[in-house]
Protein backbone atom coordinates (compact mmCIF):
# COMPACT_ATOMS: atom_id res chain seq x y z
CA UNK A 1 0.00 0.00 0.00
CA UNK A 2 1.39 3.24 -0.63
CA UNK A 3 1.79 6.12 1.73
CA UNK A 4 -0.38 9.43 1.65
CA UNK A 5 1.46 11.05 4.54
CA UNK A 6 4.07 9.87 6.30
CA UNK A 7 6.36 12.27 9.45
CA UNK A 8 9.92 10.85 10.32
CA UNK A 9 10.96 12.17 13.56
CA UNK A 10 9.30 15.25 13.92
CA UNK A 11 10.05 17.30 17.01
CA UNK A 12 8.87 20.64 18.24
CA UNK A 13 9.28 22.55 21.37
CA UNK A 14 8.82 25.94 22.74
CA UNK A 15 12.57 26.28 24.40
CA UNK A 16 12.59 24.27 26.96
CA UNK A 17 9.19 22.06 26.95
CA UNK A 18 8.59 19.39 24.24
CA UNK A 19 5.11 19.27 22.93
CA UNK A 20 6.38 16.73 19.64
CA UNK A 21 9.13 14.36 20.05
CA UNK A 22 10.11 12.35 17.31
CA UNK A 23 7.07 11.41 15.82
CA UNK A 24 7.40 8.68 13.18
CA UNK A 25 3.69 8.54 11.39
CA UNK A 26 2.70 7.31 8.36
CA UNK A 27 -1.24 7.37 6.74
CA UNK A 28 -1.60 5.04 3.90
CA UNK A 29 -3.68 5.49 0.77
CA UNK A 30 -7.45 5.76 1.61
CA UNK A 31 -6.96 4.87 5.58
CA UNK A 32 -9.30 5.68 7.99
CA UNK A 33 -6.84 6.86 10.59
CA UNK A 34 -7.71 8.06 14.38
CA UNK A 35 -5.09 9.95 16.59
CA UNK A 36 -5.94 10.38 19.73
CA UNK A 37 -4.57 11.50 22.95
CA UNK A 38 -5.49 13.08 26.40
CA UNK A 39 -5.92 16.85 26.31
CA UNK A 40 -2.16 18.37 26.05
CA UNK A 41 -0.81 15.32 24.74
CA UNK A 42 0.17 16.93 21.14
CA UNK A 43 -2.61 16.76 18.63
CA UNK A 44 -3.36 20.07 17.87
CA UNK A 45 0.79 20.83 17.28
CA UNK A 46 0.84 17.54 15.50
CA UNK A 47 -1.94 19.04 13.15
CA UNK A 48 -0.57 22.50 12.83
CA UNK A 49 3.01 21.06 11.89
CA UNK A 50 1.11 18.92 9.22
CA UNK A 51 -0.58 21.56 7.91
CA UNK A 52 2.15 23.94 7.49
CA UNK A 53 1.02 26.95 10.31
CA UNK A 54 4.00 25.48 12.75
CA UNK A 55 7.45 24.74 11.71
CA UNK A 56 8.90 21.64 12.98
CA UNK A 57 12.05 22.11 15.20
CA UNK A 58 13.77 18.72 13.43
CA UNK A 59 11.68 16.80 10.90
CA UNK A 60 10.37 15.56 7.75
CA UNK A 61 6.92 15.95 6.21
CA UNK A 62 5.84 13.80 3.29
CA UNK A 63 2.89 13.96 1.25
CA UNK A 64 2.33 11.10 -1.12
CA UNK A 65 6.27 10.80 -0.72
CA UNK A 66 7.28 14.29 -1.64
CA UNK A 67 8.88 16.54 1.23
CA UNK A 68 6.67 19.35 1.78
CA UNK A 69 8.60 19.90 4.79
CA UNK A 70 9.50 23.45 3.78
CA UNK A 71 6.31 24.33 2.08
CA UNK A 72 3.84 27.15 3.45
CA UNK A 73 0.24 26.18 4.17
CA UNK A 74 -1.42 27.25 0.82
CA UNK A 75 1.02 25.64 -1.25
CA UNK A 76 0.21 22.13 0.75
CA UNK A 77 -2.87 22.91 0.10
CA UNK A 78 -2.25 23.05 -3.62
CA UNK A 79 -0.81 19.81 -3.31
CA UNK A 80 -3.70 17.91 -2.07
CA UNK A 81 -3.56 18.80 1.72
CA UNK A 82 -7.14 19.64 3.08
CA UNK A 83 -8.51 20.17 6.42
CA UNK A 84 -11.24 21.32 8.96
CA UNK A 85 -10.88 22.94 11.84
CA UNK A 86 -12.05 22.30 15.53
CA UNK A 87 -13.57 25.50 15.99
CA UNK A 88 -16.01 26.80 12.75
CA UNK A 89 -13.86 28.70 10.98
CA UNK A 90 -16.53 29.78 8.60
CA UNK A 91 -17.19 32.19 6.22
CA UNK A 92 -20.12 33.72 8.58
CA UNK A 93 -21.99 36.36 6.62
CA UNK A 94 -22.17 34.35 3.08
CA UNK A 95 -24.03 31.73 2.12
CA UNK A 96 -23.71 28.12 2.37
CA UNK A 97 -23.37 27.49 -1.22
CA UNK A 98 -20.71 30.41 -1.39
CA UNK A 99 -18.67 28.98 1.54
CA UNK A 100 -18.52 25.75 -0.46
CA UNK A 101 -17.74 27.60 -3.81
CA UNK A 102 -15.00 30.03 -2.75
CA UNK A 103 -13.24 26.12 -2.17
CA UNK A 104 -13.85 25.00 -5.43
CA UNK A 105 -13.11 28.11 -6.98
CA UNK A 106 -9.60 28.36 -5.35
CA UNK A 107 -8.88 24.63 -6.94
CA UNK A 108 -10.21 25.23 -9.83
CA UNK A 109 -8.01 28.83 -9.95
CA UNK A 110 -10.92 31.10 -11.33
CA UNK A 111 -10.97 33.34 -8.95
CA UNK A 112 -7.63 35.26 -10.67
CA UNK A 113 -9.96 35.81 -13.38
CA UNK A 114 -11.08 39.49 -12.98
CA UNK A 115 -14.44 40.58 -14.76
CA UNK A 116 -16.47 37.73 -15.45
CA UNK A 117 -19.66 37.38 -12.92
CA UNK A 118 -19.35 34.55 -10.38
CA UNK A 119 -22.40 33.56 -11.15
CA UNK A 120 -21.58 32.81 -14.46
CA UNK A 121 -19.13 30.58 -14.00
CA UNK A 122 -21.18 27.51 -13.72
CA UNK A 123 -18.84 24.42 -12.94
CA UNK A 124 -18.30 25.99 -9.63
CA UNK A 125 -21.68 26.97 -8.80
CA UNK A 126 -22.68 23.28 -9.86
CA UNK A 127 -20.15 21.59 -8.46
CA UNK A 128 -20.63 23.12 -5.01
CA UNK A 129 -24.17 22.12 -5.00
CA UNK A 130 -23.06 18.64 -5.92
CA UNK A 131 -21.31 18.34 -2.48
CA UNK A 132 -23.79 20.08 -0.45
CA UNK A 133 -26.28 17.49 -1.98
CA UNK A 134 -24.31 14.90 -0.92
CA UNK A 135 -23.44 16.09 2.87
CA UNK A 136 -27.45 16.41 2.67
CA UNK A 137 -27.73 20.83 2.91
CA UNK A 138 -28.39 21.53 -0.62
CA UNK A 139 -31.89 22.70 0.94
CA UNK A 140 -29.72 25.34 2.83
CA UNK A 141 -27.69 26.40 0.12
CA UNK A 142 -29.00 29.73 0.00
CA UNK A 143 -29.16 30.78 3.51
CA UNK A 144 -26.28 32.52 5.33
CA UNK A 145 -24.15 30.49 7.63
CA UNK A 146 -25.12 32.27 10.61
CA UNK A 147 -28.72 31.05 10.75
CA UNK A 148 -27.84 27.72 10.12
CA UNK A 149 -27.78 25.00 13.28
CA UNK A 150 -24.23 24.17 14.97
CA UNK A 151 -24.63 20.34 13.82
CA UNK A 152 -25.15 21.29 10.28
CA UNK A 153 -22.43 23.99 10.66
CA UNK A 154 -20.07 21.35 11.56
CA UNK A 155 -20.90 19.99 8.34
CA UNK A 156 -20.33 22.56 6.00
CA UNK A 157 -16.82 23.08 7.54
CA UNK A 158 -16.25 19.34 5.95
CA UNK A 159 -17.65 20.49 2.80
CA UNK A 160 -15.43 23.11 2.40
CA UNK A 161 -12.41 21.09 3.21
CA UNK A 162 -13.82 18.79 0.40
CA UNK A 163 -13.72 21.66 -1.86
CA UNK A 164 -10.37 21.31 -2.06
CA UNK A 165 -10.66 17.44 -3.47
CA UNK A 166 -8.12 16.78 -0.81
CA UNK A 167 -5.62 13.47 -1.35
CA UNK A 168 -5.35 13.95 2.47
CA UNK A 169 -8.01 15.31 4.76
CA UNK A 170 -7.60 16.05 8.52
CA UNK A 171 -10.18 16.29 10.35
CA UNK A 172 -9.97 18.41 14.03
CA UNK A 173 -12.22 17.45 16.03
CA UNK A 174 -15.52 16.95 13.41
CA UNK A 175 -18.02 16.35 16.08
CA UNK A 176 -16.63 18.67 18.62
CA UNK A 177 -19.62 20.75 20.32
CA UNK A 178 -22.08 18.46 18.54
CA UNK A 179 -24.38 17.30 20.45
CA UNK A 180 -23.77 13.46 21.03
CA UNK A 181 -27.75 13.02 19.74
CA UNK A 182 -26.36 14.57 16.52
CA UNK A 183 -22.76 13.27 16.07
CA UNK A 184 -24.12 9.90 14.20
CA UNK A 185 -25.25 12.67 11.46
CA UNK A 186 -21.62 13.12 11.34
CA UNK A 187 -20.40 10.15 11.48
CA UNK A 188 -22.98 8.77 8.58
CA UNK A 189 -21.40 12.01 6.47
CA UNK A 190 -17.63 10.59 7.23
CA UNK A 191 -18.63 7.04 6.23
CA UNK A 192 -19.61 8.61 2.52
CA UNK A 193 -16.48 10.56 1.92
CA UNK A 194 -14.78 9.17 -1.23
CA UNK A 195 -12.48 6.10 -0.13
CA UNK A 196 -9.72 7.58 -2.35
CA UNK A 197 -9.16 10.34 0.16
CA UNK A 198 -6.98 9.22 3.11
CA UNK A 199 -8.11 10.58 6.47
CA UNK A 200 -6.62 11.83 9.70
CA UNK A 201 -9.20 11.90 12.06
CA UNK A 202 -8.59 14.01 15.56
CA UNK A 203 -11.47 12.94 17.90
CA UNK A 204 -12.38 13.07 21.65
CA UNK A 205 -15.56 11.13 20.69
CA UNK A 206 -14.45 7.86 21.28
CA UNK A 207 -17.29 6.13 19.92
CA UNK A 208 -16.98 8.18 16.68
CA UNK A 209 -13.47 7.06 16.67
CA UNK A 210 -13.81 3.28 17.09
CA UNK A 211 -16.93 3.00 14.48
CA UNK A 212 -15.26 5.17 11.91
CA UNK A 213 -11.33 4.57 11.83
CA UNK A 214 -9.58 1.32 10.88
CA UNK A 215 -6.33 2.47 12.68
CA UNK A 216 -5.51 4.63 15.47
CA UNK A 217 -2.70 6.50 16.85
CA UNK A 218 -2.33 6.90 20.94
CA UNK A 219 -0.07 10.17 21.52
CA UNK A 220 0.80 11.28 24.78
CA UNK A 221 3.17 13.62 26.22
CA UNK A 222 4.12 14.46 22.08
CA UNK A 223 5.41 10.69 21.66
CA UNK A 224 3.36 8.08 20.17
CA UNK A 225 2.40 5.73 22.81
CA UNK A 226 1.22 3.09 20.54
CA UNK A 227 -0.31 2.22 16.97
CA UNK A 228 -3.09 -0.19 16.37
CA UNK A 229 -6.38 -1.42 15.03
CA UNK A 230 -9.17 -0.31 17.44
CA UNK A 231 -9.65 -3.75 18.46
CA UNK A 232 -5.59 -3.60 19.77
CA UNK A 233 -6.05 -0.44 21.00
CA UNK A 234 -9.04 -0.75 22.79
CA UNK A 235 -7.12 -3.75 24.50
CA UNK A 236 -4.12 -1.97 25.35
CA UNK A 237 -3.54 -1.24 29.12
CA UNK A 238 -1.23 1.43 29.03
CA UNK A 239 -4.25 3.08 26.96
CA UNK A 240 -6.70 2.27 29.53
CA UNK A 241 -4.40 3.72 32.26
CA UNK A 242 -3.56 7.21 30.47
CA UNK A 243 -6.04 7.84 27.81
CA UNK A 244 -9.48 5.76 28.39
CA UNK A 245 -9.68 5.35 31.98
CA UNK A 246 -9.71 9.38 32.44
CA UNK A 247 -12.22 9.78 29.69
CA UNK A 248 -14.69 7.56 31.53
CA UNK A 249 -14.26 9.09 34.83
CA UNK A 250 -14.94 12.39 32.95
CA UNK B 1 -31.82 48.74 -3.10
CA UNK B 2 -30.82 46.24 -1.23
CA UNK B 3 -27.01 44.96 -0.77
CA UNK B 4 -24.86 43.98 -3.47
CA UNK B 5 -22.28 41.33 -2.52
CA UNK B 6 -21.78 39.06 -4.86
CA UNK B 7 -21.20 35.13 -4.74
CA UNK B 8 -22.03 32.59 -7.15
CA UNK B 9 -25.44 32.96 -6.79
CA UNK B 10 -25.76 36.38 -7.30
CA UNK B 11 -27.46 37.72 -10.52
CA UNK B 12 -25.03 40.07 -12.12
CA UNK B 13 -27.18 42.00 -13.95
CA UNK B 14 -27.89 45.69 -13.51
CA UNK B 15 -31.37 46.19 -11.23
CA UNK B 16 -33.74 48.57 -12.50
CA UNK B 17 -33.08 50.65 -9.34
CA UNK B 18 -29.71 51.17 -9.94
CA UNK B 19 -30.25 53.69 -12.40
CA UNK B 20 -31.54 56.19 -10.06
CA UNK B 21 -28.76 57.97 -9.50
CA UNK B 22 -27.67 58.69 -12.81
CA UNK B 23 -31.35 60.09 -13.35
CA UNK B 24 -31.00 61.99 -10.77
CA UNK B 25 -27.31 62.86 -11.93
CA UNK B 26 -28.89 64.05 -14.66
CA UNK B 27 -31.93 65.68 -13.37
CA UNK B 28 -29.80 67.56 -11.03
CA UNK B 29 -28.05 68.96 -14.16
CA UNK B 30 -30.39 70.75 -15.99
CA UNK B 31 -33.07 71.26 -12.93
CA UNK B 32 -29.89 73.13 -10.40
CA UNK B 33 -27.63 74.73 -12.79
CA UNK B 34 -26.54 76.98 -10.01
CA UNK B 35 -25.28 73.82 -8.06
CA UNK B 36 -23.35 72.25 -10.41
CA UNK B 37 -19.82 72.98 -8.96
CA UNK B 38 -21.27 71.09 -5.73
CA UNK B 39 -22.93 68.42 -7.53
CA UNK B 40 -19.36 67.72 -9.39
CA UNK B 41 -17.93 67.86 -5.94
CA UNK B 42 -20.47 65.34 -4.69
CA UNK B 43 -19.92 63.18 -7.71
CA UNK B 44 -15.74 63.12 -7.21
CA UNK B 45 -16.36 62.14 -3.53
CA UNK B 46 -18.80 58.99 -5.10
CA UNK B 47 -15.81 57.79 -6.95
CA UNK B 48 -13.64 58.40 -3.64
CA UNK B 49 -15.91 56.73 -1.61
CA UNK B 50 -16.46 53.65 -3.95
CA UNK B 51 -12.89 53.03 -3.75
CA UNK B 52 -12.84 52.99 -0.19
CA UNK B 53 -16.22 50.70 -0.48
CA UNK B 54 -14.46 48.28 -2.09
CA UNK B 55 -11.40 48.01 0.51
CA UNK B 56 -13.13 48.46 3.78
CA UNK B 57 -16.43 47.29 2.46
CA UNK B 58 -15.58 44.44 0.59
CA UNK B 59 -12.15 43.49 1.16
CA UNK B 60 -12.16 44.46 4.77
CA UNK B 61 -9.07 46.12 5.27
CA UNK B 62 -9.39 49.16 7.69
CA UNK B 63 -7.73 52.34 6.48
CA UNK B 64 -7.61 56.13 7.82
CA UNK B 65 -5.02 57.20 5.39
CA UNK B 66 -7.06 56.79 1.68
CA UNK B 67 -6.59 60.17 1.20
CA UNK B 68 -2.60 59.34 0.60
CA UNK B 69 -3.80 58.01 -2.72
CA UNK B 70 -6.63 60.70 -3.68
CA UNK B 71 -3.74 63.64 -2.29
CA UNK B 72 -1.05 62.18 -4.36
CA UNK B 73 -3.35 61.78 -7.46
CA UNK B 74 -4.98 65.74 -6.71
CA UNK B 75 -1.19 67.12 -6.92
CA UNK B 76 0.62 65.10 -9.64
CA UNK B 77 -2.78 66.17 -11.91
CA UNK B 78 -1.88 69.90 -10.34
CA UNK B 79 1.81 69.91 -10.99
CA UNK B 80 1.58 68.29 -14.35
CA UNK B 81 -0.88 71.18 -15.14
CA UNK B 82 0.84 74.21 -12.96
CA UNK B 83 4.51 73.25 -13.71
CA UNK B 84 5.05 70.86 -16.57
CA UNK B 85 2.62 72.86 -18.97
CA UNK B 86 0.65 69.38 -19.95
CA UNK B 87 -2.98 71.09 -19.91
CA UNK B 88 -4.66 67.71 -20.88
CA UNK B 89 -7.29 66.51 -19.04
CA UNK B 90 -6.92 62.77 -20.17
CA UNK B 91 -3.20 63.05 -19.60
CA UNK B 92 -2.97 64.52 -16.37
CA UNK B 93 -6.04 61.91 -15.14
CA UNK B 94 -4.15 58.93 -16.29
CA UNK B 95 -0.88 60.43 -14.08
CA UNK B 96 -3.16 60.79 -11.47
CA UNK B 97 -4.28 57.07 -11.98
CA UNK B 98 -0.44 55.81 -12.10
CA UNK B 99 0.61 58.06 -9.52
CA UNK B 100 -2.43 56.17 -7.17
CA UNK B 101 -1.18 52.38 -8.34
CA UNK B 102 2.16 53.14 -7.74
CA UNK B 103 2.04 54.16 -4.11
CA UNK B 104 -1.15 51.72 -3.46
CA UNK B 105 1.45 48.89 -4.90
CA UNK B 106 4.44 50.30 -3.03
CA UNK B 107 2.84 50.81 0.37
CA UNK B 108 0.02 48.17 0.06
CA UNK B 109 2.64 45.55 -0.32
CA UNK B 110 4.35 46.79 3.28
CA UNK B 111 1.17 47.05 5.13
CA UNK B 112 -0.92 44.06 4.10
CA UNK B 113 1.33 42.04 5.98
CA UNK B 114 -0.75 43.95 8.97
CA UNK B 115 -3.95 43.67 10.23
CA UNK B 116 -6.67 45.68 12.63
CA UNK B 117 -4.77 48.44 14.80
CA UNK B 118 -1.06 48.47 13.39
CA UNK B 119 -2.71 48.29 9.86
CA UNK B 120 -4.82 51.40 10.63
CA UNK B 121 -1.61 53.16 12.75
CA UNK B 122 0.05 52.40 9.30
CA UNK B 123 -2.28 54.10 7.16
CA UNK B 124 -2.71 56.94 9.17
CA UNK B 125 1.16 57.15 9.25
CA UNK B 126 1.79 57.23 5.17
CA UNK B 127 -1.16 60.31 4.59
CA UNK B 128 0.73 61.92 7.50
CA UNK B 129 4.09 61.38 6.02
CA UNK B 130 2.68 62.37 1.97
CA UNK B 131 1.00 65.87 4.07
CA UNK B 132 4.19 66.74 5.44
CA UNK B 133 6.29 66.23 2.19
CA UNK B 134 4.15 68.27 0.06
CA UNK B 135 4.08 70.79 2.90
CA UNK B 136 7.65 71.11 2.69
CA UNK B 137 7.67 70.88 -0.96
CA UNK B 138 6.71 74.14 -1.33
CA UNK B 139 8.53 75.15 -5.05
CA UNK B 140 6.93 72.35 -6.16
CA UNK B 141 3.42 71.93 -4.25
CA UNK B 142 2.97 75.41 -3.60
CA UNK B 143 3.44 74.36 0.50
CA UNK B 144 0.65 75.96 2.72
CA UNK B 145 -0.33 78.27 0.25
CA UNK B 146 -1.38 75.52 -2.28
CA UNK B 147 -0.84 75.29 -5.85
CA UNK B 148 -2.55 77.63 -7.76
CA UNK B 149 -2.02 78.12 -11.96
CA UNK B 150 -3.39 74.79 -13.02
CA UNK B 151 -4.39 74.74 -16.62
CA UNK B 152 -7.05 72.29 -17.85
CA UNK B 153 -6.84 72.04 -21.45
CA UNK B 154 -10.35 71.00 -23.42
CA UNK B 155 -11.58 67.65 -22.98
CA UNK B 156 -10.12 65.52 -26.29
CA UNK B 157 -9.69 69.33 -27.41
CA UNK B 158 -13.34 69.72 -28.07
CA UNK B 159 -14.97 70.31 -24.45
CA UNK B 160 -13.95 73.88 -22.85
CA UNK B 161 -14.29 73.65 -19.06
CA UNK B 162 -16.58 76.75 -18.68
CA UNK B 163 -17.14 78.84 -15.56
CA UNK B 164 -20.91 77.26 -14.85
CA UNK B 165 -19.40 73.93 -14.19
CA UNK B 166 -21.61 72.34 -17.29
CA UNK B 167 -18.66 70.40 -18.93
CA UNK B 168 -16.96 69.50 -15.35
CA UNK B 169 -20.32 68.30 -14.40
CA UNK B 170 -20.54 66.23 -16.91
CA UNK B 171 -16.82 64.87 -17.59
CA UNK B 172 -17.21 64.19 -13.59
CA UNK B 173 -20.13 62.06 -14.23
CA UNK B 174 -18.47 60.57 -16.96
CA UNK B 175 -15.37 59.22 -15.04
CA UNK B 176 -17.63 57.79 -11.93
CA UNK B 177 -19.65 55.73 -14.69
CA UNK B 178 -16.35 54.09 -15.72
CA UNK B 179 -15.32 53.63 -12.16
CA UNK B 180 -18.84 52.10 -10.93
CA UNK B 181 -19.01 49.87 -13.52
CA UNK B 182 -15.61 48.46 -13.11
CA UNK B 183 -16.13 48.37 -9.53
CA UNK B 184 -19.47 46.65 -9.74
CA UNK B 185 -18.11 44.12 -12.02
CA UNK B 186 -15.22 43.51 -9.14
CA UNK B 187 -17.95 43.07 -6.64
CA UNK B 188 -19.63 40.22 -8.83
CA UNK B 189 -16.54 38.89 -9.82
CA UNK B 190 -15.24 35.24 -8.73
CA UNK B 191 -12.07 37.94 -7.11
CA UNK B 192 -14.45 40.41 -5.26
CA UNK B 193 -16.41 36.86 -3.61
CA UNK B 194 -13.37 35.77 -2.54
CA UNK B 195 -12.41 39.02 -1.11
CA UNK B 196 -15.42 38.76 0.90
CA UNK B 197 -14.15 35.34 2.03
CA UNK B 198 -11.06 37.46 3.19
CA UNK B 199 -12.97 39.59 5.05
CA UNK B 200 -14.83 37.11 6.89
CA UNK B 201 -12.40 34.64 7.62
CA UNK B 202 -8.78 35.37 6.25
CA UNK B 203 -7.25 31.96 8.47
CA UNK B 204 -9.87 29.89 6.50
CA UNK B 205 -8.67 32.16 3.09
CA UNK B 206 -5.63 30.76 3.57
CA UNK B 207 -6.29 27.28 4.64
CA UNK B 208 -8.40 26.98 1.18
CA UNK B 209 -5.31 27.21 -0.76
CA UNK B 210 -6.24 31.11 -1.07
CA UNK B 211 -2.85 33.72 -2.01
CA UNK B 212 -4.94 36.21 0.81
CA UNK B 213 -1.86 38.52 1.17
CA UNK B 214 -1.70 38.92 -3.28
CA UNK B 215 -5.52 39.31 -3.61
CA UNK B 216 -5.05 42.04 -0.52
CA UNK B 217 -2.62 43.98 -2.63
CA UNK B 218 -3.91 43.85 -5.92
CA UNK B 219 -7.43 44.92 -4.17
CA UNK B 220 -5.60 47.92 -2.51
CA UNK B 221 -3.99 48.96 -5.61
CA UNK B 222 -7.02 49.32 -7.93
CA UNK B 223 -8.38 50.93 -4.89
CA UNK B 224 -5.76 53.21 -4.85
CA UNK B 225 -5.74 53.93 -8.15
CA UNK B 226 -9.31 54.93 -8.29
CA UNK B 227 -8.36 57.08 -5.67
CA UNK B 228 -5.52 58.82 -7.29
CA UNK B 229 -8.51 59.57 -10.56
CA UNK B 230 -10.77 61.00 -8.12
CA UNK B 231 -8.24 63.12 -6.74
CA UNK B 232 -6.83 64.32 -10.13
CA UNK B 233 -10.79 65.24 -10.93
CA UNK B 234 -10.87 67.74 -7.89
CA UNK B 235 -7.80 68.92 -9.00
CA UNK B 236 -9.09 69.64 -12.26
CA UNK B 237 -12.61 71.33 -11.47
CA UNK B 238 -11.06 73.10 -8.44
CA UNK B 239 -8.17 74.06 -10.68
CA UNK B 240 -6.31 74.30 -7.07
CA UNK B 241 -4.75 72.00 -4.76
CA UNK B 242 -4.46 72.88 -0.97
CA UNK B 243 -3.05 70.49 1.36
CA UNK B 244 -6.39 69.52 2.79
CA UNK B 245 -6.46 66.75 -0.14
CA UNK B 246 -4.01 65.07 1.83
CA UNK B 247 -4.94 65.41 5.34
CA UNK B 248 -5.83 62.03 7.41
CA UNK B 249 -9.13 64.44 8.59
CA UNK B 250 -10.16 64.08 4.85
CA UNK B 251 -9.62 60.60 4.69
CA UNK B 252 -11.70 60.31 8.07
CA UNK B 253 -14.39 62.68 6.63
CA UNK B 254 -14.67 60.08 3.66
CA UNK B 255 -15.09 57.20 6.17
CA UNK B 256 -17.87 58.91 7.74
CA UNK B 257 -19.70 59.65 4.55
CA UNK B 258 -19.69 56.07 3.83
CA UNK B 259 -20.81 54.50 6.96
CA UNK B 260 -23.71 57.08 7.10
CA UNK B 261 -24.43 55.97 3.45
CA UNK B 262 -23.45 52.17 4.14
CA UNK B 263 -20.99 50.27 4.30
CA UNK B 264 -20.04 47.08 1.58
CA UNK B 265 -23.24 47.94 -0.88
CA UNK B 266 -21.94 49.67 -3.61
CA UNK B 267 -24.60 52.19 -2.94
CA UNK B 268 -23.80 53.27 0.44
CA UNK B 269 -21.34 55.16 -0.96
CA UNK B 270 -23.13 57.09 -3.57
CA UNK B 271 -25.97 58.12 -0.54
CA UNK B 272 -23.19 58.99 2.20
CA UNK B 273 -21.47 61.95 -0.01
CA UNK B 274 -24.86 63.18 -1.17
CA UNK B 275 -26.33 63.78 2.41
CA UNK B 276 -22.78 64.55 3.91
CA UNK B 277 -21.87 67.45 1.15
CA UNK B 278 -25.18 68.68 0.93
CA UNK B 279 -25.53 69.19 4.50
CA UNK B 280 -22.18 70.63 4.81
CA UNK B 281 -23.70 72.90 2.11
CA UNK B 282 -26.62 73.86 3.88
CA UNK B 283 -26.18 73.81 7.08
CA UNK B 284 -22.58 75.21 6.82
CA UNK B 285 -24.04 78.71 5.67
CA UNK B 286 -26.72 78.58 8.25
CA UNK B 287 -24.43 77.47 11.27
CA UNK B 288 -21.06 77.98 10.48
CA UNK B 289 -19.69 77.06 13.87
CA UNK B 290 -22.68 74.10 14.50
CA UNK B 291 -22.89 72.30 11.52
CA UNK B 292 -20.54 69.36 12.45
CA UNK B 293 -22.82 69.17 15.57
CA UNK B 294 -25.22 67.62 13.37
CA UNK B 295 -23.14 65.23 10.91
CA UNK B 296 -21.77 64.05 14.54
CA UNK B 297 -25.56 63.70 15.72
CA UNK B 298 -26.47 61.65 12.30
CA UNK B 299 -23.12 59.41 12.41
CA UNK B 300 -24.27 58.26 16.42
CA UNK B 301 -27.38 57.41 15.24
CA UNK B 302 -26.66 55.46 12.23
CA UNK B 303 -23.70 53.30 14.33
CA UNK B 304 -26.09 53.16 17.14
CA UNK B 305 -29.16 52.10 15.28
CA UNK B 306 -28.37 51.58 11.86
CA UNK B 307 -25.34 49.36 11.35
CA UNK B 308 -26.46 49.62 7.08
CA UNK B 309 -26.23 52.90 7.08
CA UNK B 310 -29.13 55.37 5.74
CA UNK B 311 -29.49 52.91 2.40
CA UNK B 312 -29.61 49.79 5.47
CA UNK B 313 -32.37 51.84 6.84
CA UNK B 314 -34.27 52.14 3.82
CA UNK B 315 -33.45 48.39 3.34
CA UNK B 316 -35.84 47.84 6.16
CA UNK B 317 -38.84 50.33 5.72
CA UNK B 318 -38.97 48.69 2.20
CA UNK B 319 -38.94 45.10 4.19
CA UNK B 320 -41.46 46.41 6.89
CA UNK B 321 -43.57 47.92 3.85
CA UNK B 322 -43.61 44.44 1.65
CA UNK B 323 -45.17 42.53 4.91
CA UNK B 324 -47.75 44.35 5.66
CA UNK B 325 -48.59 44.52 2.05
Amino acid sequence: MSVALETRGLCKSFGALTVADQINFRLEAGARHALIGPNGAGKTTFVNMLTGVLSPSSGRILLTGEDITELGAAKRVKRGLGRTFQINALFRRLSVLDNVALAVAERLGVAPRKLRAASAHSEVRNEGMDLLSTLGLAEDAAQPILDLPYGKQRLVEIAIALGLRPKVLLLDEPAAGVPSLESHRILQVLDKLPRDIAILIIEHDMDLVFRFAQRITVLVQGEVLVEGTPEEIGRDKRVHQVYLGEQRHA
Amino acid sequence: MSTHAGGYSADPRIRRVEWLPWIVALAGFFLLPEYLSLGARILIYILYALSLDLIVGYAGIITLGHSAYFGLGAYVAGILAAKAGIADPMAQLAAAAAAGALLGLATGAIILRTRALTLLMLTLAITSVLLEIANKASSLTGGADGLSGVVVAPILGLFKFDIFGKTAYLYCLAVLLVGWWLIRKLIYSPFGTSLTGVRENSLRMHAIGAPVYWRLVLVYTISATIAGIAGGLITQTNQFVGLNVLSFESAGELLVMLILGGVGRIYGAFVGPVVYLVAQDLLAKQFPEYWYLGIGTMLVLVVLFARGGILGIVDSLIAKLRRKA
